[in-house]
């Protein structure tokens, strides 16, 4: 019999019972819960006088809603200025006030975007099942974990039973082999493989990714490449357990202790794809092949390496595809054949569940020291992922590195990823963005969003268009040694 | 959950492929707290040529007039032809309230995102996969003749053309048995209660760290 994927192990682990139609209850580890999409969940327990199966599964925190700007947010839940925003963020608190799940409050130092306080507190551990009411809970499938987004059914359904009716997914192995060039991050390789794929390339996959160039990335950076598995199709991503994983998780506050982490330890070591595992489709890059990625188009698969042109749709063969570039081309403002480098930029977005952690601050901070930003842009927002990050940033001195570039220094939320808080763009205007999707008005009506990785928006910000940030970084090297000398 | 037997309805075109969540139903309207109300502001970005804000009386808007949805022969339509990929983006559960509030019952494409596909049937409303020729088809004849109506019958899971042809589609166990029958999924899972019980008495003895951590 062949070996099994980390997702059969996972799947079986978790399979509370398999039924004669071919579906299978799954039981579930950690459930994740924010402001927006579970409302409508717990009003649904109340009508049908349920109450959580496992309240000590449930943790909650609002991200979505809450404001970026510090004066605003120093009002709390209360300071909120959009009414229908506020009223969502005190449902949350009402709901976990009355069925007594844990919650990390709007200005409490456990507050941040869910899927980075998930990993940072240890409430998400290898070896779990994860599920929230949010499409990019693929993020905790860095940790070794089976984990996705629901939707409010489903949210509903899971604090109802603990399970889930599932259906198994087939694997698929996305393979990157080889050594990252400097300046190539981990968002660069996630935009290469959707570019590589399509979105809907890992739709009804559960993707492992693994070789060498996934092995060498930090828990953050594979963290931003399973987060962006839901833009390739597929509901869960995942790195198998190695020794990075659990100097990651160790003495994180939830994590297990003393004799409890030697046995947890010993059984997330089996959390790998055996050797002789067969995976239903595989996908190979070489990292040296993969440049800084930005993307042109309103889709995560409209992506080109920064050296690239917009692409002509006269050259596209499939009338599909071409009528997606034409439309694209017309809503970003873009000509066929542009330079990449040539787009300007009106704002600058680093933060998102993507690419707020620590390390993204720090990759962003270093492109920034000493540079202003262009005056042509109008706006850097730097919106840490979680209160812990932000102190550690505070800490490390990071923010007045942006702040003397002229960037603005803002309070842990989704903010402008999808513009749910007042965080905007206006209609027309180019944004480089670290977020996940560049989808129409996905950051405001009428917006433009170009993904892109913390030390390219960082770039992008100081010229005021997008520029290849390994240049920079050679121009750095280059004054420094002539300094030297 | 309302039963979806046999439907019969005016077929209405969403002619693009991908079309995500956020074009379904923007950001902004996500931040109801109920489940309905959603229907004035599906495909909000597209049909008006303003921006839509929640709460707002949508009879006074500027209408596209080049959406389809707008056109007068499309009014009162209840199955929705879409692309590929039909649903791709975030796992709002909005966007099926969005197209159920409206009046939709089905939609056919030759794919649909996984989790999209997943809520819909949370929702009565049924998506119905068809190979892309076929898609194709039936949105030509569409076009061709106004009024275009198709009957869809889950339980001989076959897609009635207006002039009689059938068309088969597959569609898992489960989850037909639940549509047809409107049955509330948490009930039947609640059925299994024991077997939770006894799964997690036995992972709580094999893996005590994911319990009780968080309190």
């Amino acid at each position: 019999m062949a070996g099994q994927t980390l997702y059969d192990k996972l799947w079986q682990d978790h399979l509370v019972k398999s039924r004669e139609d071919g579906t299978a209850l799954i039981y579930i580890d950690r459930h994740l819960i924010h402001e927006v999409t579970s409302p409508q969940a717990f009003e649904g327990l109340r009508l049908a006088g349920r109450k959580p199966w496992r309240k000590d599964s449930l943790v909650a925190t609002p991200d979505h809603n809450v404001p970026s700007e510090a004066g605003e947010r120093a009002g709390g839940v209360e300071g909120i200025r959009d009414q229908v925003s506020r009223i969502q963020v005190q449902t949350l608190d009402e709901n976990c006030r009355d069925f007594d799940v844990v919650q990390f409050g709007i200005n409490e130092p456990g507050q941040g975007i869910v899927h980075v306080i998930g990993p940072e507190t240890g409430a998400t551990l290898p070896g779990m099942t994860v599920v929230c009411g949010d499409s990019h809970t693929s993020t905790h499938g860095a940790l070794g974990a089976l984990a996705h987004g629901i939707g409010t059914s489903e949210v509903e359904h899971v604090m109802a039973t603990q399970c889930l009716i599932q259906k198994k997914m087939k694997n698929m192995l996305v393979r990157v082999d080889g050594e990252l060039g400097p300046g190539v991050t981990a968002k660069d390789v996630v935009l290469a493989i959707i570019g590589k794929i399509g979105t809907a390339g890992g739709t009804g996959y559960a993707i492992e990714f693994g070789g060498s160039a996934i092995r060498s990335l930090s828990m953050e950076g594979r963290m931003t490449v399973c987060n962006m598995a839901i833009e390739a199709g597929a509901r869960a991503g995942m790195v198998a357990v190695d020794q990075v994983t659990l100097d990651y998780v160790k003495d994180k506050p939830y994590a297990p202790k003393g004799a409890q982490w030697d046995k947890a330890v010993e059984a997330w070591s089996q959390l790998h794809s055996d050797d002789d595992a067969v995976f239903d489709a595989v996908v190979e890059l070489r990292a040296e092949e993969i440049e800084p990625q930005v993307s042109w188009g309103t889709s995560p698969e409209m992506v080109a390496p920064v050296s690239a042109n917009v692409p002509d749709p006269a050259a596209e063969t499939d009338t599909t595809k071409r009528t997606g570039i034409e439309r694209a081309l017309e809503y970003m403002g873009l000509t066929a054949g542009q330079k990449i480098t040539d787009i300007q930029l009106d704002r600058v977005f680093i933060g998102s569940c993507t690419n707020s952690r620590i390390e993204d601050l720090r990759a962003a901070a270093a492109v920034a020291k000493g540079h202003k930003k262009a005056e042509s842009v109008k706006q850097v927002l730097i919106v840490p992922g979680s209160q812990a990050v932000k102190a550690q940033a505070e800490k490390e001195g990071l923010h007045k590195v942006f702040i003397e570039a002229g960037f603005e220094w803002r309070e842990p939320s989704c903010s402008m990823c999808l513009a749910m808080n007042a965080d905007k763009l206006g209609a027309g205007e180019h944004c480089a963005s670290t977020s996940n999707r560049n989808f129409e008005g996905r950051q405001g009506y009428g917006g433009r969003t170009h993904l892109v990785s913390p030390s390219m928006a960082a770039a992008a910000a100081i010229a005021g268009h997008f520029v290849d940030v390994r240049e920079l970084q050679r121009d750095a090297a280059l004054t420094a040694e002539e300094m030297q000398q | 959950m309302k039963a979806f037997t046999q439907h019969k309805g005016l077929a209405a075109p969403m002619d693009r492929a991908n079309v995500d969540t956020d074009l379904i139903i923007p950001k902004q309207f996500l931040k109801s707290i109920k489940r309905t109300g959603f229907g004035p502001n599906l495909f909000d970005e597209l049909r008006y040529l303003d921006e839509g804000f929640p709460g707002q009386d949508c009879s006074d808007r500027p209408l596209n007039p080049e959406f389809p949805l707008n056109l007068p022969h499309y009014q009162g339509a209840s199955v929705l032809l879409a692309r590929e990929n039909f649903g791709c983006g975030s796992s709002r559960e909005h966007a099926p309230w969005a197209l159920d509030d409206f009046g939709f019952r089905a939609v056919i494409a030759p794919s649909f995102a996984d989790i999209f596909f997943n809520n819909c049937f949370k929702n009565g409303l049924l998506p119905i996969v068809l190979e892309e020729e076929v898609v194709d088809q039936l949105f030509e004849e569409m076009y061709a003749q106004q009024g275009y109506e198709l009957t869809i019958d889950l339980e001989k899971q076959q897609v009635i053309k207006p002039n009689g042809e059938t068309i088969g589609f597959e569609v898992d166990a489960f989850r037909k048995h639940c549509l047809l029958n409107g049955l509330d999924d948490i009930g039947l899972t609640l059925e299994d209660a024991d077997d939770i019980r006894a799964y997690e008495a036995k992972r709580r003895e094999q893996a005590p760290w994911l319990f009780d951590a968080v309190k």
